[in-house]
């Protein structure tokens, strides 16, 4: 049990608000939570980057290892066979957590940023021609910029860029204008790693759709705070990582329609993703192994599914309910201080809040308050044009997870004012 | 608030954060380089007047940095006015031992020991290793405008 310093106007600290979720429980099944940081109690809050893991994921990588390991798909051995009915449930797993309807749908790959690679790579390489456009937004991660840039060198497509206004907005009737007869494919993302901002995804491909291009979304984020339907959403791809998601690092996942994946040439060759191979021709495998080449991070696709049963066993809308509440509060405590500027007000938001404060450099701000045991995120977030649009280099961000309270946001509040005392 | 923060942030750092000298570019400027840490974003143009003598006869810097980064380029551009390129050098090295902790075997003889004080106070970064590029970000960037290289990355 970690234990909090009291703050005057402090929640109660087991309390979220919402009647039945109990986030002194939850907390209990994280063991990081427990310890300290330069002798304080750890206030994490840098989850949006990646989040710590529960003890159900930690202790399935460990039964993994000791006691189900062997390479999957191959082998005609007990243990291979028992991996691979492991590997497989998770997919079955994953399948069930975004709604595709099919396990030939889910692409393991090492993270969301190698499955934005893999539709650039194989959809992309395949399918666009010069002079075809891509319709990202100001708020993509560079993940989602840099893999059509690379394209755009190679093949001649044109990247558009649908703004935001001041708050963070995405701006859905610029966007409707930016799609056009040469627009063949719109990446966006589901919600902004820097902001919060949650896209209208829905009516996003909705409108893409009413004109026949087909919509990747970046749910690195989204798959965290929105609950991912793919076929409510009606993405074409959908892609997202593990480790935020409080699974293992080293896996991530590509939605993809089938239709379109059986259409798409394999990404990367070797192993797994053929049925036969000789020197002069080569016989690729069904899919999702097409796009599964060499072993896969079985054992990290494994705890995945963990991951996923335990947030699943939790709620996901009442984890949902949760953060919001987080939201709602760090939004009014942080408000509150002066010469505090929050950066991204949209009116949709996942819990995240990125600021900036009169008096102090983000990057000192991190370190001072690192101090105090809150570990948040102090930089460009990957998402330098995003910067730019504000006019600014960088910003702290705090983003909350299903474990933390209300007492945690107190403890920030009173490190940035720490910050203004050093500062000020 | 924590001893090794106030040991960081000293006044004159905070000071010098805040109302950085030197921030233009001087007249006769001669050489100049881009100095980017990729990691947080930070870039520094240094620039640089030197004589034919092989003497810094101005110094100054354009950027924007965090606290540790501004005041280092602020302090750098007014302890290397005058000097040779040689004890710039030298200086450089000397600082470079200070925050990063690993500086006995510099040789310091001839250099001014205001200088080498004021130096020490931006040397408390060496107990906040993720923040020793912010103090040496200004530096290297100068180093390699006197070397000719016109953009480095630190990394």
């Amino acid at each position: 049990m970690t234990v909090m310093r009291q703050h005057p106007i402090a929640a109660p600290l087991h309390s979220s608000g919402v009647n039945d979720y109990d986030v002194a429980a939850v907390r209990a099944d994280f063991p990081i939570l427990d310890r300290t940081v330069y002798g304080k109690p750890l206030v994490y809050l840098d989850n949006a980057s990646s989040a710590q893991k529960p003890r159900a994921v930690i202790d399935t990588v460990r039964r993994v290892y000791e006691n189900d390991y062997a390479n999957v798909h191959r082998g005609l051995h007990y243990l291979s066979g028992a991996a691979t009915d492991a590997y497989e449930a998770a997919r079955e797993t994953v399948r069930a957590f975004v709604n595709a309807r099919s396990v030939k749908e889910i692409v393991f790959t090492r993270n969301a940023t190698e499955a934005i690679n893999l539709v650039a790579g194989s959809y992309g390489r395949a399918f666009l021609k010069e002079g075809d456009e891509v319709v990202i937004s100001t708020m993509e991660h560079h993940a989602n910029i840099v893999p059509w840039q690379l394209l755009r060198d190679e093949k001649g497509i044109v990247l558009k860029v649908v703004p935001i206004d001041d708050a963070g907005n995405f701006l859905f009737d610029a966007y409707e204008r930016l799609l056009g007869p040469r627009t063949a494919l719109v990446a966006v993302t589901h919600a902004s790693n820097a902001l919060g901002t949650v896209t209208p995804a829905k009516a996003i491909v909705r409108a893409a759709h009413d004109r026949g291009i087909p919509v990747l979304l970046d749910g690195s984020q989204g798959a965290v705070h929105c609950g991912v339907d793919v076929q409510d959403l009606g993405a074409d791809f959908y892609v997202f990582t593990g480790h935020k998601l409080y699974g293992p690092t080293g896996v991530g996942v590509l939605y993809g329609r089938e239709d379109l994946l059986d259409r798409m040439p394999p990404y990367q060759g070797g192993g797994e993703m053929i049925r036969t191979v000789t020197f002069e021709k080569t016989e690729f495998a069904d899919l999702p192994a097409k796009f599964e080449a060499g072993t896969p991070p079985l054992v990290q696709a494994i705890g995945l599914g963990a991951a996923i049963d335990y947030i699943t066993a939790l709620g996901l809308d009442r984890i949902a309910a949760h953060e919001q509440e987080l939201l709602g509060y760090a939004t009014d405590r942080l408000s509150d201080l002066p010469g505090l500027t929050i950066v991204g007000r949209a009116e949709d938001k996942a819990s995240i809040v990125s600021f900036t404060m009169d008096v102090a450099h983000p990057h000192d701000v991190g370190t001072v308050i690192d101090r105090a045991g809150v570990a948040v995120r102090a930089g460009h977030h990957c998402a330098q044009p995003l910067m730019q649009r504000f006019g600014v280099t960088a910003t702290a961000r705090a983003s909350f997870g299903l474990y933390n309270t209300k007492a945690e946001i107190d403890i920030l509040a009173e490190a940035l004012l720490g910050v203004r005392e050093l500062f000020g | 608030m924590y001893d090794d923060l106030r040991e960081l942030y000293q006044e004159v750092i905070l000071e010098h954060g805040k109302h950085p000298r030197n921030r233009r570019q001087p007249a006769g400027c001669n050489r100049h380089a881009l100095g980017r840490n990729p990691v947080c974003g930070d870039a520094f143009v240094i620039y640089l007047t030197v004589d034919d003598d092989g003497v810094v006869r101005d110094c100054g810097f354009k950027g924007e940095g965090c606290a540790i980064s501004m005041a280092s380029a602020s302090m750098m551009s007014e302890i290397v006015k005058g000097k040779t390129l040689d004890e710039a050098r030298r200086l450089f090295e000397t600082f470079h031992g200070m925050a990063t902790g690993d500086g006995e075997a510099v040789d310091t003889d001839g250099l001014d020991e205001d200088d080498l004080d004021r130096l020490q106070a931006l040397s408390g970064v060496r107990r906040f290793p993720i923040r020793v590029k912010c103090a040496t970000l200004a530096w290297h960037t100068m180093q390699a405008a006197m070397d000719g290289v016109n953009e480095i990355s630190t990394e």
